[in-house]
């Protein structure tokens, strides 16, 4: 019979205790080496707000942040993130960090389906946090890793052009938001 | 063309309004209920072997190894299905004379594509379902295989299904008479041949079911990611052979559909018989490599086309024929005909030519099966279309808006048959061209261009006015035998807090149907939009209607809320006037209160009366019976199609050194009647023109000589990308359908049905100064160095 021998199997069938600190609470999870953070994520710690639409980093639907950085949880295994603190689209609606995204999204309709768009909040917060005051082709340029299907693009690059500028008023204002 | 006042262009009135979704908070904070998030207690996954040869006997199956894996509770190869399914075949009456084969959920005895699935695994979770694939052993023992048309077509060639005459699925024409004549006198002919290639939906979820079968109960719930979930209660039902009431289809959120989620796959039916035979739910959601070889894929058209014209520029005749290849199988129930039949059918819609003939004929082959995805045979019509009324224009020595303004139907010549038999109610063309000149400052653009080409770059401006099926009645599917609805269905009731509650059967895949509903409701009955509740995607809940598909959920979704609508208010302002003491037509809503109609004095909040009626019906006169649930049907009547017309316009930059495209600007004047929600038609547009201009510059699903997907991947099939979208300038024009009370039709394929024709015309005028032509989409930076013979 060809196919896998009893030793890959057994390995296959081993599992690792991992521990992240997720949305702010420490947890811990038992994985399989070959589990990528994405499937953790949604299978074991039942965050289905983090979408796969690729599985291959192409089209963004999987972003999280990663010890405060936007990462493609599908090209991470879970073993890679522990110790690590991830922050989802769950957690970042929750803390408010977003909250004037997604209310511009929301005012603009800048999601149909919605797939994607936890996507593009955490890769619109990451490019807000790298440049004040992109430009309309910053922005674009911007979420190309990030595929829409639905919209278009267009009302997605207005809303975030819109709290951009938003944040960069309050902040000169002396406003609070970073 | 406007319509003349009515209840829906009061002043605060909700129809028109630009509201945000109320569902979309949900989606935004990650709150979505997709089915492949779905989990349910003892569910199973499933997982498919899948065919690596296009075209191959299956000589043996060894899954030996694979039942005995631990963690595997079954594999099931097509014998096993056929036991308890019936097969399919992908016909309708009304395309006389077309064939394909009888399919089963998995293939009895030969391949006919690579990527169909051929077993089945069932595991405690995907990854064993998936380790186990790797122990089945398939003996394929290859057979000769089709891959392109030319090859279909050829005499003694390959079979697709051995033991069938010829490779034709189906041919049909139209021929008006005296085609011949009209060229034969004509001052002026355009010809060209044109190809489509094949390109498919890529919704960024890609397809998801569980399928979850009771045996105690004898009831199948289905939960799957479609838009049409009483065609599929219909289809499990009669396939599976469980009376219709104990299936139940749920369709929740769904990440994106644009048709290709209607279709019945042979996975899809597969899961559910999996389910029947273990008694226990089992889920199944593609991975996007096996999106790509078993989704349906749409286009795969060759076109030849000529036009015939007089001296002035005015069209005479039109003479047409469509070789389309389709797959294996023509797909159920819906079938693979339907694209080429509306190609052949579109063509020349805008104009007012009288001398048409047209042949379709539509060819198996050895590829996935392709079939209706967003603005269905359009875009084809479309750009053979308007790419020979440019080829038209340049020989004659008119502006393609000229030549357009010179032969479309006039705005006041409506009611009006169309050469190819399509009767159209009232069409805006030539406002929508006026409205498109001043958009996109259309002068300045051509002096832009003289410019620029002064110095080296070269600008491209192209037109392409478009015709839009919408609002199908019977005449679609229902004539041919498809058990597909053209009606729908509502159930309204005022609950006992005064708020209501709309059970309907349009469903919702993000462009926004839940909220024009309410919209409509709130509108309609008088009442504060929040205070609407809208369910929908559920053939236990809701009513059986045709759903979403062919742009019908705003006109006829739209139009059965309305009805139903008015007559809870009527069953309101009954029980009101009893209250009240008055007449019921001296009482009005507003707000959620009951007025008097004149004065719009402020009466009863209708709380009050479902308060009365559902607690305290001892104080009504005796014998009252509160209505204050309604539910309403709705067919469309009056003409066959609710048409649509728009025109939309670009710009670009060709770069003659690498071929590369660059779109600057991209414009839409739009008719979808009525607007209900500005904001999402306009969504809707810009979605659907992105989608078009994917099919334009980028997409293609390429084959191998062996019939080998090669960029089956989501690294390698390019879709569009932000920063290669132009921003796109919208503007309306509405004509209301006379038809419905609430005058709306379908918007969702607009946009793609053109944006494809508009690019290739624009990119055939930036090559203008070379001499050099493009008649073939993707329009790839390859064809434009061919083009320019620089490749
Ligand atoms: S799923 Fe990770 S990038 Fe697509
Ligand atoms: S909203 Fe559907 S993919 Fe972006």
């Amino acid at each position: 019979m060809n196919g896998l021998g009893e030793t890959l199997l057994d390995e296959v069938d081993e599992t690792l205790r991992v521990r992240f600190v997720v949305n702010g609470r420490k947890v811990a999870c038992e994985v399989a080496p070959r589990d990528t953070l994405v499937d953790c994520l949604r299978d074991k710690l039942e965050l289905t707000g983090t979408h796969a639409g690729c599985e291959m980093g192409a089209c963004g639907a999987c972003l999280v942040q990663l010890d405060g950085q936007a990462v493609h949880s599908c090209l991470v295994f879970a073993v890679q993130a522990d110790g690590a603190r991830i922050d989802t689209i769950e957690g970042l609606s929750e803390s408010g960090v977003i909250a004037d995204l997604q209310a511009e999204f929301h005012r603009r309709n800048a999601l149909q389906c919605g797939f994607c768009t936890p996507g593009m909040l955490v890769n619109a917060q990451e490019l807000l946090s790298q440049l004040a005051q992109p430009n309309r082709d910053e922005i674009r340029d911007a979420l190309s890793g990030n595929y829409c299907r639905c919209t278009g693009y267009e009302a997605i690059v207005d809303a975030i052009d819109a709290v951009a500028k938003e944040r960069s008023k309050s902040r000169n204002a002396g406003g609070g938001a970073s | 063309m406007s319509a003349p006042l009515t209840s829906l262009d009061r002043p605060n009135s909700y129809i028109g309004r630009s509201v945000p979704r109320p569902n979309a908070k949900r989606l935004l904070a990650g709150r979505g209920r997709y089915i492949s998030d779905l989990k349910l207690p003892r569910m199973l996954h499933a997982a498919f072997l899948r065919s690596p040869h296009a075209h191959a006997k299956i000589a043996s199956i060894k899954a030996d190894a694979a039942r005995a894996y631990e963690g595997v509770h079954l594999v099931a190869t097509g014998a096993d299905l056929a036991k308890i399914c019936t097969p399919w075949t992908g016909t309708l009456d009304h395309f006389k004379g077309m064939n394909s084969a009888p399919q089963w959920p998995l293939p009895l005895d030969r391949v006919v594509w690579a990527g169909q699935a051929v077993v089945a695994v069932v595991a405690e979770s995907r990854a064993i379902a998936e380790d186990a694939l790797e122990l089945i052993d398939v003996d394929y023992e290859d057979l000769p295989v089709v891959v392109d048309i030319d090859g279909a077509r050829e005499a003694g060639g390959a079979l697709v299904n051995p033991g069938s005459a010829n490779n034709i699925c189906f041919r049909s024409q139209l021929d008006n008479g005296a085609v011949d004549d009209a060229f034969a006198h004509a001052a002026h002919v355009v010809e060209e041949e044109f190809s489509f290639g094949r390109h498919t939906a890529v919704t960024l979820e890609p397809r998801a079911i569980v399928a979850d079968y009771d045996p105690a109960a004898g009831m199948l719930t289905v939960h799957h990611g479609t838009q049409t979930p009483y065609q599929f209660q219909d289809l499990y039902s009669r396939h599976y052979n469980i009376p219709e009431a104990r299936v139940r289809v749920i369709a929740t959120d769904i990440g994106g559909s644009f048709g290709m989620k209607l279709h019945v796959y042979h996975e899809d039916m597969a899961v559910v018989g999996l389910s029947i035979l273990l008694g226990r739910p089992v889920k199944y959601v593609a991975d996007r490599m096996e999106s790509f070889v078993s989704d349906i894929h749409a286009r795969d058209h060759r076109v030849r086309a000529r036009m015939a014209l007089d001296a002035k520029g005015e069209i005479l005749a039109m003479d047409v024929e469509d070789l389309t290849a389709i797959g294996a199988f023509s797909t159920y129930p819906r079938t693979s005909v339907v694209e080429g039949n509306q190609v052949i059918r579109l063509i020349g819609a805008p104009y007012r030519f009288k001398n048409y003939r047209a042949t379709l004929e539509v060819i198996f082959q050895h590829k996935v099966q392709t079939s209706q995805y967003r603005a269905v045979g359009h875009p084809i019509a479309c750009a053979v279309t308007e790419r020979l009324v440019d080829m038209a224009a340049s020989k004659v020595g008119l502006d393609p808006f000229a030549i357009r303004a010179q032969n479309v139907i006039p705005d006041d010549a409506y009611p009006q048959t169309s050469p190819t038999g399509y009767r159209f109610e009232a069409l805006s063309h030539q406002a929508c061209l006026k409205r498109l000149h001043e958009i996109m400052d259309y002068d300045a653009l051509r002096a832009e261009q003289v410019d620029l080409r002064k110095r080296g770059s070269y600008r491209g401006i192209g037109i392409a006015t478009f015709v839009e099926i919408t609002n199908p009645s019977p005449a679609f599917y229902g004539v041919g035998g498809a058990r597909i609805s053209s009606q729908d269905g509502a159930i309204l009731s005022l609950t006992p807090s005064g708020e209501v509650r709309c059970l309907i059967s349009v469903t919702e895949q993000g462009q926004g149907t839940e909220a024009i509903i309410s919209q409509i409701v709130a509108d309609q009955l008088g009442l504060a939009q929040e205070h609407v509740k809208v369910v929908t995607g559920d053939t236990e809940v809701t009513p059986h209607g045709g759903a979403t598909w062919a742009c019908r959920g705003a006109g006829i979704g739209g139009e059965t809320a309305l009805q139903a609508t008015r007559a809870l208010k009527r069953n309101i302002l009954e029980i009101a006037a009893l209250i009240l003491q008055q007449q019921p037509s001296a009482l009005d809503i507003v707000d959620g209160e009951v007025v008097d109609a004149a004065t719009r004095k402020p009466r009863l909040p209708i709380a009050e009366i479902a308060r009365i009626a559902y607690f305290r019906s001892d104080t009504l006169p005796p014998g009252t019976q509160a209505q204050l649930t309604v539910s309403h049907h709705f067919a469309p009547q009056g003409y066959p199609f609710a048409f649509t017309n728009g025109i939309q316009g670009c710009a670009l930059e060709v770069d003659v050194e690498t071929g590369l495209i660059k779109l600057l600007k991209h414009f839409i004047v739009e008719d979808c009647g009525r607007v209900i929600n500005p904001m999402l038609v306009e969504e809707q547009l810009r979605g659907g023109i992105v989608q078009g201009l994917g099919a334009a510059l980028f997409e293609e699903c390429r084959y191998g000589d062996t019939g080998q997907l090669m960029n089956g991947s989501l690294a390698d099939y390019l879709v569009p990308m932000p920063m290669e979208m132009p921003d796109i300038v919208i503007a309306h024009v509405e004509t209301p359908t006379a038809d419905t009370v609430l005058g709306a039709k379908g918007v969702g394929e607009a946009g793609t049905a053109a944006a494809s024709a508009c690019v290739l015309n624009a990119v055939n005028d930036a090559l203008m100064p070379f001499d050099a032509t493009i008649n073939s989409i993707p329009i790839t930076p390859a064809k434009v160095l061919k083009a320019l013979k620089r490749f």
